[in-house]
């Protein structure tokens, strides 16, 4: 388990049960616990869904699509059963706060699932955990075990007449099933291989019936826009950005950790005062704002409001919260290997430009660092990136393309430090990047 | 659905909203280029190829997944387009082999064609291509894994139409790889769907594979000579030193009744013509042992012999039994050969169903056969009896697909739980043996329930309400109904105002029964007295000759002295025991030294399916041409045979084939005037605007009096038969309608994918797959 950290800035609102044990029902209870649905199940769908608009929670999952309009879009009259399905599968490097909701507070999770159920009219919510993060499966089969024990869930819950079942499923340890669509398949007992889009999910998702999919930091933050309001929490962030979120602060910082801030936070701030500056000494060198696969932002680019759009703007994105901070004793080249290495390994092979370019994006980069780089690997990287971003059948190929892109933009010069046959500048310091939240 | 108007690259289009892009481009002749896309096949918008513009939306999009909208304008010439066709090249081309040279598929490869469309000609990377040894999934499909660009329609061809599910993905990103259900290899129905539709060299055929080069074959359209339903089959033929040799068989241009399809056999059951066994000398016994002869004193001993006994016998001691996979000329042929030079009506073939029987009972109806594009469109199917899957796979096919594509239902009446019952909207089993009870009781008669027991009659009971205010309906049976229970099945179509259709095994049983190989019935099941034909040969046999029974047990009497056996091997279908035709001169014409030519006085070397011209009549009454591949050295068509026996019988001919007079000016008048009696026959040919024939052995001039004389054939447009379509006749409602006597003659041949009566057991494919060798029929395999 994750030490917690904590800094004066943070708004805590998703986090404010961390720590406290509130993954014991009796403690969730006494922070509020289960409050919030009582009271949707009182308001009624129509309700929920406006306050959820007037929130203006962004899905957290790194699209930050508006969530109240999300569940407007599904249908109120179904041939087919409908489905809430909450996105654990948290993969994105450099993201890890999902994990931290999971374990600190799994009721909050389930409820927001089932006001998210309420809202659509779904009988069925699912919360679906990556595969890598095992130990919480326990957790979260606890909680919804005690939630059936109380009889919040399944029949009749709370008296109201309402039946209302969570159940919780595993992945097998692929990134591509963060994917919306993926995951889906992967529910239902298939290969994690995204769908074609149109139809969505809110249309013909699971098993072909409506499907609302939630990040799980979403649904966490559901309960506490039904109990404080829509307005209080929109009010939280910057306009069109409601409310806080999750930043995972992690790379050459003092102080590594998630932390919560409103939206709009300035980054700077981010890294030198919650974050603690850059570690031994260090000077900044660029920053990858959004998760692993956004573009890269240099030292001179962050004075940057942390909000959807404003990083939007700034040619990046903000993506699933990871914000990772490297220092001048990072080799870009290497950084961005390590990085591709990722995504080549995660690739689910479906799409050409994805399979391939990962995969000659790879070759081509382990033999660049070691040396063997010539000047015309430089723009073959580049055309790879070119075209695969916007091509492929999924946003994993972009997701791939878009940092190597990015870094040989801004860092050119370092790709050539590494001509001609000459060993890494960084090498002697290389082992740093290694220490990154980087799975492989 | 509507229409809406589209624009692409400037040209205004109208289609039903709806339609897929890259469908509306290729109507308009625009090419949208795609690997993963294949009409009738579900969408994966995984290879990337067919990326266009449309303006409104910030990235290109994959033609092959966007339904056309109002409106929508439409860009596939643009740079950005044309960058993106070059890149996924460059994508796929960085890891596949650049063995073109050698490769199956070069010269007929969509990733080759491509490149030479869309260029990508430059090598990028300089790491080694990911490789992995190429492996053998059965005898007829090998894997080589490097040329495979994951464009899943192998997956699913074999999944989603073929229903067996036996390819799948393993690993993900660059290590995907295409895998058979056995881990190692296949087991499957081996029609090698997957190899067809692959775009590239991946998966190659086991007998095509190294072989030879696309431009370097002929490429022969013609029907399939094994099963009933009439696949078209391209033929890659070579030349060879015995004549020539056919190196694949497949569906080329998709054309044809099976469009895409083509099961094991027509495939690669093509072996049998370059089969070992196969008989390239006549043979005469000679003091007891069957010995080289040359044609000519073959012929002749035949021909002297047959000549003798009508002489001196009279006709009716000589027998004749025709085939199954013989021509439908050379069928006519020979019945007319039967009753009009040995003057005997005792003729008959190897019976698979009862034709005749149903010809009876659709006198006087309005039920109308099916053809085998019916089955594909029909909104309700009804199958009662036979198994499809097993033994006529196109059929199979074409139900699979209509129900996927179409939402057709299909309900199905069988003692077995066939695998077809998976398509199935309802499902009756039945006790064997009562299927044509079933038929009446779902056509309302239920004083017949009793007779299929009580759950059977609960699961009938539930379809026929189920099939009330059923519409363009189709009631398919096999051979299990027969004689006059037949009339069951017809009043069953009638009843739901359905077209019918009757399950014969062979690839021209049907022929043979539309042709009159029966002792009782002339071509169009009319009776022997019938002036149609009286009219035209002359005086025919009154009497109604012997059937296969009946000749044997005259053989056995002494009083058959004479018989010949045309490509049919009684003695094992009828089980007759050898020693009855030890006093019979029986003359066999076969490919191979079956059992019954082994007892021959005289064997003739008989060419087969693939060595001649002429039509056949499928088991849905689909008239298809038969084209030649070659000539196999040594060996004769039946149609020159019999016309040369009848030749050395002193017999004219052009009494037997019409040539239609001289000149086409003459068209017969001047004969006409002086004898009151017009050439018929030319002036027929003068109305269809066909030329006479020159010569006798020209198949088509049997085609020609077919056409003329035979109820139902006429209508067939020769042009588009010609052109290698199918042309639906309709011998069986059209005809005169008799039923011949005894439907226990009717032996079905039970033959599974990987049996083909007499031919399969000759085919080394055939035998090599193992699931030819398994002891569970292939549809009681659980899909894995």
């Amino acid at each position: 388990m994750a030490d917690l950290v904590s800094h004066p800035d943070e708004v805590k609102v998703v986090s404010q049960r961390f720590g406290k044990g509130a993954a014991a029902m009796d403690r969730y209870l006494e922070l509020d616990g289960y409050k919030a649905v009582q009271k949707a199940l009182a308001s009624g769908p129509e309700w929920i869904i406006n306050e959820m608009k007037a929130s203006n929670l962004r899905g957290r999952g790194g699209a930050g699509f508006p969530t109240g309009m999300k569940w407007s879009f599904v249908p109120k009259e179904s041939a087919k059963p409908k489905y809430v399905l909450c996105n654990g599968d948290e993969s994105e490097p450099g993201t890890c706060k999902d994990r931290l909701i999971l374990e600190h507070d799994p009721h909050a999770v389930i409820e927001g699932v089932m006001i998210a159920a309420l809202a659509v009219g779904a009988k069925t919510g699912f919360i679906y955990i990556r595969g890598e993060y095992r130990y919480l499966v326990d957790i979260m089969r606890k909680a919804i075990a005690e939630a059936y024990a109380r009889g919040f869930l399944g029949k009749n819950i709370f008296g109201s007449g309402v039946d209302l079942d969570v159940r919780w499923h595993t992945g097998a340890g692929a990134y591509e099933v963060g994917e919306e669509s993926a995951l889906m398949e992967s529910l239902e007992g298939k290969r994690g291989i995204p769908r074609i889009r149109p139809p969505f999910p809110a249309v013909v998702g699971l098993w072909g019936g409506p499907t609302v999919i939630n990040n799980v930091e979403t649904l966490a933050s559901v309960p506490h826009v039904i109990l404080g309001g829509g307005e209080w929490y929109a009010k939280l962030g910057t306009p069109k950005n409601g409310g806080t979120r999750l930043f995972c602060l992690s790379g050459h910082v003092q102080k590594p950790g998630v932390y919560e801030l409103p939206l709009g936070y300035n980054l700077r701030k981010m890294i030198d005062d919650v974050g603690g500056g850059i570690w031994k000494g260090h000077k900044l060198k660029a920053v990858v704002p959004g998760g692993s696969s956004v573009p890269i932002l240099k030292a001179d680019e962050i004075d940057l409001a942390m909000d959807f759009d404003t990083l939007m703007k700034a040619g990046t994105f903000l993506g699933s919260g990871g914000v990772i901070v490297l220092d001048d004793h990072t080799c870009i080249v290497k950084f961005c290997l390590r990085t591709t290495k990722f995504y080549q390994h995660e690739s689910c092979g479906w799409c050409i430009p994805c399979r391939e370019g990962t995969d000659w994006m790879k070759k081509t980069l382990v033999r660049f660092h070691a040396g063997g780089g010539i000047k015309r690997d430089i723009d073959n990287l580049n055309y790879l990136a070119e075209n695969m971003l916007g091509r492929t059948f999924c946003p994993l190929g972009d997701a791939a393309a878009m940092p190597v892109i990015g870094m040989i933009k801004k860092f050119r010069e370092e790709f050539e430090a590494h001509l001609e046959g000459r060993p890494c500048p960084f090498e002697e310091h290389g082992a740093a990047v290694e220490q990154l939240p980087v799975l492989a | 659905m509507a229409d809406v108007t589209i624009t692409i690259d400037g040209n205004k289009v109208t289609a039903p909203a709806g339609t897929l892009l890259i469908e509306v481009c290729k109507s308009i002749g625009t090419e949208v280029p795609a690997f993963c896309y294949y009409p009738g096949l579900s969408l994966q918008a995984a290879c990337r190829m067919c990326l266009v513009e449309i303006e409104k939306m910030p990235k290109m999009q994959t033609a092959c997944t966007v339904p056309i909208s109002e409106g929508m304008v439409v860009h596939t010439t643009t740079d950005k387009v044309r960058q993106a066709r070059k890149s996924t090249l460059e994508f796929l081309l960085g890891n596949h082999p650049l063995d073109c040279p050698v490769c199956d598929a070069g010269g007929e490869c969509e990733l080759q064609d491509m490149t030479f469309s869309y260029g990508a000609a430059e090598s990028k990377f300089m790491e080694a291509k990911l490789h992995r040894d190429e492996q053998q999934w059965s005898p007829v499909v090998f894997f080589d894994r490097p040329r495979c660009i994951l464009c899943y329609r192998c997956v699913r061809v074999c999944g989603e139409a073929m229903d067996v599910w036996a390819l799948g993905v393993q690993n993900r990103g660059s290590a995907s790889i295409i895998a058979p259900n056995e881990g190692d290899h296949l087991e499957c129905e081996e029609c090698g769907m997957c190899i067809d539709i692959c775009p590239v060299g991946a998966l190659t055929s086991g007998a095509y594979r190294y072989k030879t080069r696309p431009w370097e074959m002929k490429h022969v359209g013609t029907t399939c000579m094994h099963c009933g339903d009439g696949c078209k089959t391209t033929l890659g033929v070579r030349r060879h030193e015995t004549g020539m040799q056919i190196v694949r068989g497949d569906n080329r241009d998709k054309s044809g009744i099976n469009g895409d399809f083509l099961c094991i056999k027509g495939r690669y059951a093509f072996d049998v013509t370059h089969s070992d066994e196969r008989l390239t000398q006549p043979l005469v016994r000679h003091e007891g042992r069957l010995t080289p002869a040359t044609w000519e004193a073959a012929l002749e001993l035949v021909a002297s012999t047959f000549k003798r006994i009508r002489d001196e016998h009279g006709g009716s001691a000589i027998g004749v039994i025709g085939s199954n996979r013989t021509t439908n000329e050379e069928n006519y042929l020979l019945q007319k050969f039967a009753r009009v030079v040995l003057g005997s009506n005792n003729i008959d073939h190897h019976r698979t169903a009862d034709f005749p029987a149903l010809a009876a009972a659709l006198k006087n109806t309005q039920v109308r056969t099916a053809g085998m594009r019916d089955v594909f469109n029909a909104k309700t199917i009804l199958l009662i009896g036979n198994n499809p899957t097993d033994q006529h796979p196109l059929l199979a096919w074409q139900i699979r697909n209509n129900v996927r594509l179409h939402k057709a239902r299909l309900f199905v009446v069988n003692a077995q739980d066939i695998k077809l019952h998976r398509q199935a909207t309802a499902f009756a089993q039945v006790p064997s043996g009562s299927e044509a009870f079933a038929a009446a009781f779902l056509a309302g008669n239920d004083s017949v329930g009793e007779s299929v027991g009580g759950d059977a009659r609960n699961a009938l009971l539930a379809m026929r309400q189920a099939l009330k205010g059923a519409e363009e309906a189709v009631v398919i049976f096999g051979s299990e109904i027969r004689g006059a229970q037949v009339k069951a099945a017809v009043n069953l179509a009638s009843a739901l105002n359905a077209k019918i259709a009757c399950l014969g095994d062979y690839a021209n049983s049907r022929g043979a029964a539309d042709m009159g190989l029966y002792p009782d019935l002339l071509p169009g099941y009319a009776q022997t007295s019938s002036e149609i034909f009286t009219g035209h040969w002359g005086a025919l046999p009154e009497q109604p000759g012997w059937n296969i029974e009946q000749m044997v047990n005259a053989a056995r009497d002494g009083q058959l002295r004479a018989l010949l056996c045309v490509g049919s091997n009684p003695v094992v279908r009828y089980n007759v025991d050898p020693f009855v035709l030890q006093k019979t001169f029986l003359v066999v014409n076969e490919m191979f030294m079956t059992e019954t030519a082994s007892l021959a006085t005289v064997v003739l070397p008989a060419a087969c399916a693939y060595e001649k011209s002429g039509t056949f009549t499928n088991t849905m009454g689909d008239l298809q041409v038969v084209k030649k591949a070659g000539d196999l050295a040594g060996t004769k068509p039946d149609f020159e045979i019999v016309i040369e026996i009848a030749d050395r019988m002193g017999f004219d001919v052009r009494k037997l084939v019409s040539l239609g007079g001289g000149t086409r000016a003459d068209m017969g008048q001047s004969r006409g005037a002086q004898t009151g009696e017009a050439d018929r026959h030319a002036v027929w040919l003068e109305a269809q605007n066909l030329e006479p024939r020159m010569t006798p052995f020209d198949p088509a001039a049997v085609l020609d009096e077919i056409q003329r004389l035979v109820p139902g054939y006429g209508e067939a447009s020769r042009l588009n038969v010609a052109a290698g379509n199918d042309e639906h006749t309709t011998a069986l409602e059209a005809g005169q309608g008799s039923a011949t006597s005894d439907p226990d003659l009717v032996v079905p041949s039970e033959d599974t994918l990987f049996t083909s009566g007499t031919l399969g057991r000759y085919s080394n494919t055939l035998h090599s797959v193992i699931e030819s060798r398994r002891k569970v029929p292939a549809d009681k395999k659980t899909p894995v």
